[in-house]
């Protein structure tokens, strides 16, 4: 087992309302780490609404997705949040002395006093292609993404896909590959421009086969690949096959959270209005994830939760201090902690 | 106004109104449309409100703009009838239009 990291607050999911989270716990001095599945911060105003304005946020009349997020993490910044990305929580479960453990799938361990959960409509996952049978070769030769470029050395790669990832992946695998071919169900591509052309400059030299069309079927062995199909508007063709890269984005399933012993109301984390503490003590969950009479997923909401959780985890971190309420307007110490008395 | 029929994927035809100005897909989830899933809530940002446009009624949706036909990338079994629900405006023009749900959206 890789070494543990002791903290006081785990958040899962690092979208707008995990984020605004740290900020009411470091008024408190309670350190976050933050685990998000996506790459980056922002959940799902980053992933599935970047450019896109938002007219309810209290007092900025319009604000993008990624101009939100951008603010959040300037206005977080004084609690130095640690920051886990591209890693899923797996596990969470409670130690005989009260603390949680928390795993990633990168099998790395949090112990923690405190697990915020902020997972919104769930994880981001890749997206599974139609294809029948595909299941039975995921893990060993059908992939979702490149962890280890190893596993695609002297193999014949199929990427699927007209997207940035895509592309970068056709590029960067041609070289080892023993064969590379990219599958498009049209000749656009919605990715970098040079992207496109360094790729049609080596389907020219013919390094890579570029064919119009979809996967339709796979074949092979003991989750081990040998050919696939591929529908075009001429008709099919088969083709060696050991390895797949399907890239059609990301779609949010609730994932792991399922499993953590919770009262579910409909898939969502069932809490108490007063502290937004879930059937388990020490387990908050805020933002999208939650369910209470009356909820409305906005991210609004989840501020608003942020911080009357923040006043009942602080009760769980420092047992028998008292938890002063104070504004940020008034008060040197909390002034101190943001970094500007 | 226009009436829109949805047909599921185990063909069952389920009938709407939908107002002129709002989306097909807004129709879809009012009427709880079984596999219509609009899990970007009609940013043109998910496709999962992917439909087969009924082939007599091509011509009258027409094609998908640019953006759209970028995000189709991200759908399943994308056919030449195939359109994102939540870029389909209603119109009167569209009364009596016939979309048939795919098999999945994710
Ligand atoms: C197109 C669109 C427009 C919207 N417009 C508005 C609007 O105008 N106003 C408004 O208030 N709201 C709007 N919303 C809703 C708003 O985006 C959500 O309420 C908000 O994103 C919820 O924030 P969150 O932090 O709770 O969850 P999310 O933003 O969903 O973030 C959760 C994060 O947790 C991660 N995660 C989940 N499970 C795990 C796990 N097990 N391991 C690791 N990571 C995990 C996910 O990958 C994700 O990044 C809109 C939503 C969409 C899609
Ligand atoms: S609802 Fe997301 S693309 Fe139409």
């Amino acid at each position: 087992m890789s070494e543990i990291t002791k903290t006081d607050v785990v958040i899962i999911g690092a979208g707008p309302v995990g984020l605004f989270a740290v900020f009411e716990l470091g008024l408190y001095d309670l350190k976050c780490h933050l685990i998000d599945i996506l790459d980056r911060p922002g959940g799902q105003c980053a992933e599935l609404y970047p450019e896109k304005p938002i007219y309810d946020i209290p007092a900025w009349p319009e604000i993008s997705g990624q101009g939100l997020t951008d603010k959040l993490m300037e206005q977080i910044k004084p609690f130095a949040p640690q920051f886990h990305f591209n890693r899923m929580v797996t596990r969470l479960e409670r130690q005989p002395d009260g603390q949680f453990h928390v795993e990633t799938d990168e099998g790395e361990v949090f112990e923690t006093k405190v697990v915020v959960i902020a997972a919104g409509g769930g994880s981001f996952q890749p997206k599974r292609p139609p294809v029948p049978g595909i299941e039975a070769f995921e893990g060993k030769s059908v992939f979702y993404s490149v962890r280890r470029m190893e596993e695609f050395r002297d193999e014949d790669v199929l990427i699927v896909g007209g997207g940035d990832s895509a592309l970068d992946w056709a590029l960067n695998l041609q070289p080892i590959a023993r064969s590379l071919t990219v599958v498009h169900r049209r000749a656009e591509f919605r990715a970098a421009p040079d992207s496109v052309k360094k790729m049609f400059e080596l389907v020219e030299r013919g390094s890579v086969r570029f064919e119009l069309g979809q996967v339709s079927g796979l074949t092979g062995e003991g989750g081990q690949l040998s050919s696939a199909t591929i529908k075009a508007a001429e008709g099919e063709t088969e083709i060696p096959v050991t390895r797949l890269l399907p890239f059609f984005g990301l779609t949010m399933k609730l994932g792991p959270v399922a499993d953590w012993g919770l009262n579910l109301h409909e898939n969502l984390v069932q809490v108490n209005v007063e502290t937004f503490e879930t059937s388990e003590p020490g387990i908050f969950a805020i933002g999208d994830i939650n369910w209470y009479p009356g909820k409305l997923k906005l991210i609004l909401s989840g501020f608003h939760e942020a911080a009357l959780m923040t006043q009942a985890a602080k009760r769980i971190v420092s047992p028998g201090e008292k938890v002063v309420f104070q504004y940020t307007t008034s008060s040197t110490s909390l002034q101190k902690k943001l970094g500007v008395a | 106004m226009a009436k829109i029929t949805f047909v599921t994927f185990d063909g069952v035809r389920i009938e709407a109104d939908a107002e002129n100005g709002s989306t097909v897909m807004e129709s879809a989830i009012r009427n709880a449309v079984p596999g219509i899933d609009a899990e970007c809530g009609g940013a043109c940002a998910c496709a999962t409100c992917h439909v087969y446009v009924d082939d007599a009624w091509q011509e009258v949706t027409g094609e998908p703009e640019a953006m759209e036909e970028d995000m189709l990338d991200f759908a399943y079994d994308v056919r030449p009838s195939s359109r994102l629900s939540c870029q389909i405006r209603v119109s009167d023009e569209l009364d009596g239009l016939v979309v048939h749900v795919p098999e999945r959206q994710a």
